[in-house]
């Protein structure tokens, strides 16, 4: 086995290293057949293939490029023993290194760095929108105080401390003899180094899985202050090239208002944005193809509108998937909802990997670099001990306000999280040497600050979360209660505020969650979506359709189980006719009670003489038959039974399946294991103890067998309307063999059935006060043309219906007869919940 | 208006703030809105909180209000029924299971205000004060709740009957065949919230500020 992987592996480096040689001797063509001067001798006659290199170069380069850095990412992930030690931006940047280290030996040329357009245009907006998309807004709106401190008065901070404290040393003569114009250079590199950058930031911290609150403070805050950073360079790299002398105090101040301009119009844009795809994601209906296109495109659009009016994009391109998400979410049909999802976590995690890739490919280029030991030191040590500073002082300024105050550890994580990234590197990039004179210098330290913080901070940064024992975000499925207290909860909060007279934060929740119920959602959402935006009905609709695969997979397990111990049953759903069955199904559908009530007991009657003598029969010789109706079953369990194959499959893919039969199975199973298991419930009051009594008094009388008609009639009774005792933990009363298939169910399942069409209206819900009146009546009270029973049977029959359990197949082999099951008389059930098997993920 | 006044008024409120855990100033600010919302009457009713426009559109305001009338969540004496009306220390002692964590704490109190605050949330739930959720009293808040979303609405009870079940799965585990899941207990409301630090989230901010005159 070990062997094996290594071998895996080995192959697999063989792979990318053979790429990285191909690439290698693309270069090499690329440059020989550049220096011989492009054009090349006029072909001297018709060729049937030509080498078009160049034809192709770039597209293929960057095709190889993506490829290596995919397969290089496969690669760190087949051992996950690496990337919990290291992660993996840090492996990215050293495979950078080295390829760049390869690059560079084979043309001495740095080909591929980073240029700030690329990074910016194609690579950056996808990381930032994946963030606003996928961005937890209620934490984040939550938290939204502490977000904007940190990120705006922290960032400011930082550049300030950073660059100031840089020019005091430079002052002092530490650093040697600098070709600087003075304090803005220093100001500038210290703007562009403040920011703690996203992709830095989520590829750490979203391998350490720290709390939310912790996370959505570091992780808003890195967002946010990119676009407090690109502000503050704008507004330094300006005043630079007014020249230091010559900026006035007018100019400081509309350095400030330039500030506020530029980071509110970022996210006045990008809301501007998101109204515009939410209501465009309104009407794709009809074109669900391109449905998911709109998502990216028009955020694309906000990016570069705010870019061209020089205001913030990456504020503008978060705020634009911060605000569509919800509206966007719901308009979206679930396809487009999970491409859009998908292709989202594609194109940010692959320009994660390739800004990566890049950073270390950049920095193979020996023209690039100039060495200044003090100032890159003294970088390295203003940066980390301004940011505790700031996080110390932010926070405790903030502990004054927060309810939850942020404690200690959580200082320590944000001071460390401080990562610098490709944010940082394309704004160093942008520099322009006419004007900065030591961008040499900057750039290299630039460079430094990044592999310092994401390699060794990024490495750390998981011991030491462990090591503090940071509250750790753990995941699971919500559960339906927890939603429904978290939302009455807010409720409950807010009303708490109302009454006790403050404006605080669940009242302005609260107030915009109306104002947004009562007009947004309306103008914002289709129809249709307003209804299952909800997040109630969303945890219950995974619930739905996880019971409705462990219910199948239970019960065709037991089902096999059973059936090498049984036959009664198997005989029954054997005599069933498969066009009977289909007839049935047929009318069901049909949903009417007068049109299913006649052909359905009509087909039943039918079949109930033949359920009644092949009974006997099958008792008699059973051994003969069994292998036959193991096929027969089998074969009716997967043309008329809930399709458990399918079904199965839908755990893996539910997106995909958009079959409305899919969705009515998956309901109707629900709705039947919610009723069956609910009996429990109603049972309660009363019919409890005395199911138990009865239930003791049936084992102890083995005559059960020999029952009269009258008990066979009560016995098929319940059957139909308490079917599903399939109890796997129960072996039990398995020896008495059936007598329950009888002539008398149909009378009853005509009942049954009407009560069933009576509820299909609104299957779910249930109301209280029929329950309560049936819960009155003994089943066969309800039933108004069923025989007349026996004193004895009333007496001793009631409520026992384990003996049934056996018939609990007739159920399985047809659909019409499930729907029996939907019939809401209260069966004492003793214990419906063992029906439910550990891995229930409710 | 209803300000404290005199020195015996000030003892009082004194007291009040040390029973309660609010500050002095805190008390005065909900003590003056005790007035606004009573008329300025000693006592509070039914109705005053009803009257409050922006209580008129939360699902559950009847369960809210219930809870500022219920014995068991001020009267340690007598933790039983319900009264007509209710006095200001009463409101406050209502409030006080609101209250925002110290900063300084030590885990018992921790876990004692976690616990007062379980203890009010399922007093809410169960309406009979039997010690226990049923499911018709689950049905009935849950029915409360959802019923702003017409859709959804219809489907409460479903909605809750799966919720019971998830409860008794978590709470009992596999249950044995002769065994009936009654209701949701305390303690079984206590194992559903582990996990939930309620304390961090069950807060209203009550700000040292008078902003009563913005409030209807």
């Amino acid at each position: 086995m070990q062997c094996k992987k290594l071998k895996e592996r080995v192959s697999l480096l063989v792979v990318v290293l053979l790429l990285c040689s191909s690439t290698k001797a693309e270069n090499n063509i690329n440059a020989t057949t550049h220096t011989e001067g492009g054009g090349g001798a006029p072909p001297s006659g018709f060729e049937i293939v030509t080498f078009n290199w160049h034809h192709v170069m770039s597209p293929y380069i960057i095709s190889v490029w993506i490829m290596v850095a995919s397969i290089a990412k496969m690669v760190f992930h087949m051992s996950s023993k690496l990337t919990t030690i290291i992660p993996e931006s840090a492996l990215l940047i050293f495979l950078g290194l080295l390829l760049g280290g390869v690059v560079w030996a084979a043309d001495h040329v740095a080909s591929y760095t980073m240029k700030p357009t690329l990074f910016f245009f194609y690579l950056l907006p996808q990381i930032i929108l994946d963030a606003g998309y996928f961005m937890p807004n209620r934490l984040f709106f939550g938290n939204l105080g502490a977000i904007l401190t940190y990120a705006v008065i922290g960032t400011v901070w930082n550049a300030a401390a950073v660059g100031l404290s840089l020019y005091g040393v430079y002052l002092t003569g530490l650093m040697g003899d600098l070709n600087v114009n003075g304090v803005l250079d220093f100001l500038l590199f210290g703007s562009l180094l403040a920011a703690v950058d996203p992709v830095a930031v989520i590829a750490v911290f979203e391998e350490v899985h720290v709390n939310d609150v912790l996370f959505i403070i570091v992780f808003g805050e890195s967002l946010l202050n990119d676009g407090v950073t690109v502000v503050l360079y704008n507004v330094f790299d300006s005043f630079i090239a007014i020249g230091g002398v010559n900026v006035t105090g007018v100019d400081c101040v509309k350095g400030v208002v330039s500030f506020f301009v530029v980071a509110l119009g970022g996210i006045l844009i990008g809301i501007i944005f998101a109204f515009l795809l939410s209501y465009i994601s309104r009407f794709t209906k009809r074109v669900q193809i391109i449905e998911p296109g709109f998502v990216f495109v028009i955020s694309y659009l906000a990016y570069l509108t705010a870019e061209m009016l020089s205001l913030s994009a990456i504020l503008s391109i978060t705020f634009t998937g911060v605000c569509c998400q919800k509206y966007v979410r719901a308009n979206l049909s679930e396809e487009s909802a999970t491409t859009v999802r998908y292709m989202m976590k594609l194109l940010a995690s692959g320009s994660e990997t390739i800004i990566f890739m890049l950073l270390g490919i950049s920095a193979v280029d020996a023209s690039i670099w100039e060495w200044n030991t003090a100032f890159i030191l003294l970088t390295l040590l203003f940066i980390a001990v301004y940011r505790v500073i700031g996080v110390v002082t932010l926070t405790w300024i903030l502990n004054r306000y927060r309810v939850v105050p942020l404690g200690f550890i959580d200082q320590v994580v944000m001071s460390y999280g401080g990562l610098r990234g490709a944010v940082a590197y394309g704004l160093v990039a942008l520099l322009d040497e006419t004007q900065v004179k030591e961008k040499k210098l900057f750039f290299s330290t630039t460079i430094i600050v990044i592999y310092f913080t994401v390699v060794l901070q990024g490495c750390t940064t998981k011991s030491l979360v462990t090591w503090l024992k940071v509250k750790r975000s753990e995941h699971r499925d919500p559960l339906i209660s927890e939603k429904l207290h978290g939302r009455a909860f807010d409720h409950i909060l807010s009303a708490i505020e109302d009454i006790s007279g403050q404006i605080g934060h669940h009242y302005i929740r609260d107030k915009w969650e109306n104002f947004d119920k009562k007009y947004i959602s309306k103008l914002l959402m289709r129809k249709a979506a307003l209804k299952s935006k909800d997040q109630i009905l969303d945890v219950f609709h995974n619930l739905n359709i996880k019971d409705a695969i462990t219910y199948i997979a239970e019960v065709i397990t037991h089902h096999i189980e059973k059936y090498k111990n049984r036959v009664a049953w198997g005989s029954l759903a054997f005599i069933k006719t498969p066009s009977a069955l289909q007839l049935v199904n047929v009318n069901f559908n049909s949903n009417k009670q007068s049109e299913v009530e006649a052909p359905t007991s009509s087909v039943l009657r039918e079949d109930a003489s033949a359920i009644c003598l092949d009974m006997q029969a099958v008792e008699l010789r059973r051994k003969s038959l069994r292998d036959c109706e193991d096929v027969y079953t089998h074969h009716l369990l997967q043309q008329y039974l809930y399709k458990p194959k399918k079904q199965q499959k839908y755990k893996y893919s539910r997106h995909k399946v958009t079959s409305n039969e899919d969705d009515a199975q998956e309901k109707e199973i629900f709705e039947k294991t919610m009723k069956r298991r609910l009996a429990s419930f109603k049972s309660t009051k009363h019919g409890v103890s005395q199911s138990k009594k009865l239930a003791k008094h049936y084992k102890k009388d083995p005559s059960q067998k020999k029952r009269s008609d009258e008990m066979l009639s009560n016995g098929g009774q319940l059957v139909f309307h308490d079917p599903e005792f399939s109890d796997p933990e129960d072996p039990c009363e398995f020896d008495v063999i059936s007598n329950g298939g009888s002539n008398f169910i149909f009378n009853v399942a005509r009942q049954a059935l009407a009560d069933t069409c009576n509820g299909l209206d609104n299957p779910v819900f249930i109301p209280e006060e029929e329950t309560v009146t049936r819960q009155a009546l003994p089943p066969w009270a309800t039933i108004n043309d069923t025989v007349v029973l026996s004193q004895r049977a009333r007496v001793q029959m009631p409520w026992s219906p384990n003996n049934f359990r056996r018939l609990m197949p007739l159920r399985l082999s047809s659909r019409s007869t499930d729907s029996f099951l939907l019939a809401d008389i209260p069966v004492p059930e003793e214990h419906p919940l063992s029906f439910l098997p550990e891995g229930t993920a409710l | 208006m209803g300000a404290f006044h005199s020195r015996a008024d000030d003892n009082y409120i004194r007291h009040l703030a040390k029973k309660t855990g609010f500050s002095v100033e805190q008390v005065e600010i909900l003590h003056r809105r005790f007035k606004q919302l009573s008329r300025d009457e000693d006592t509070l009713q039914r109705e005053h909180l009803y009257g409050i426009p922006d209580l008129e559109c939360n699902p559950i305001r009847t369960q809210i209000v219930a809870a500022f009338f219920d014995k068991r969540n001020f009267d340690k004496d007598s933790p039983q029924g319900t009264v007509q009306e209710i006095g200001f220390e009463q409101f406050l002692t209502v409030m006080s299971h609101f209250r925002p964590l110290k900063l300084r704490m030590t885990e018992e109190q921790r876990e004692q205000l976690r616990m007062e605050k379980l203890q009010f949330l399922f007093n809410m739930y169960d309406l009979d004060n039997d010690g226990k959720i049923s499911l018709e009293e689950y049905r009935h808040v849950v029915y409360e709740l959802l019923s702003q979303n017409p859709q959804i609405g219809n489907e409460s009870a479903a909605i809750a009957d799966a919720a019971m079940l998830e409860a008794a799965r978590i709470c009992m585990g596999q249950m044995e065949p002769d065994e009936v899941y009654e209701g949701i207990t305390f303690q079984d409301f206590l194992k559903m919230w582990t996990g939930i630090d309620i304390e961090t989230k069950m807060h209203v901010r009550f700000l040292k500020m008078d902003n009563t005159t913005l409030c209807k």
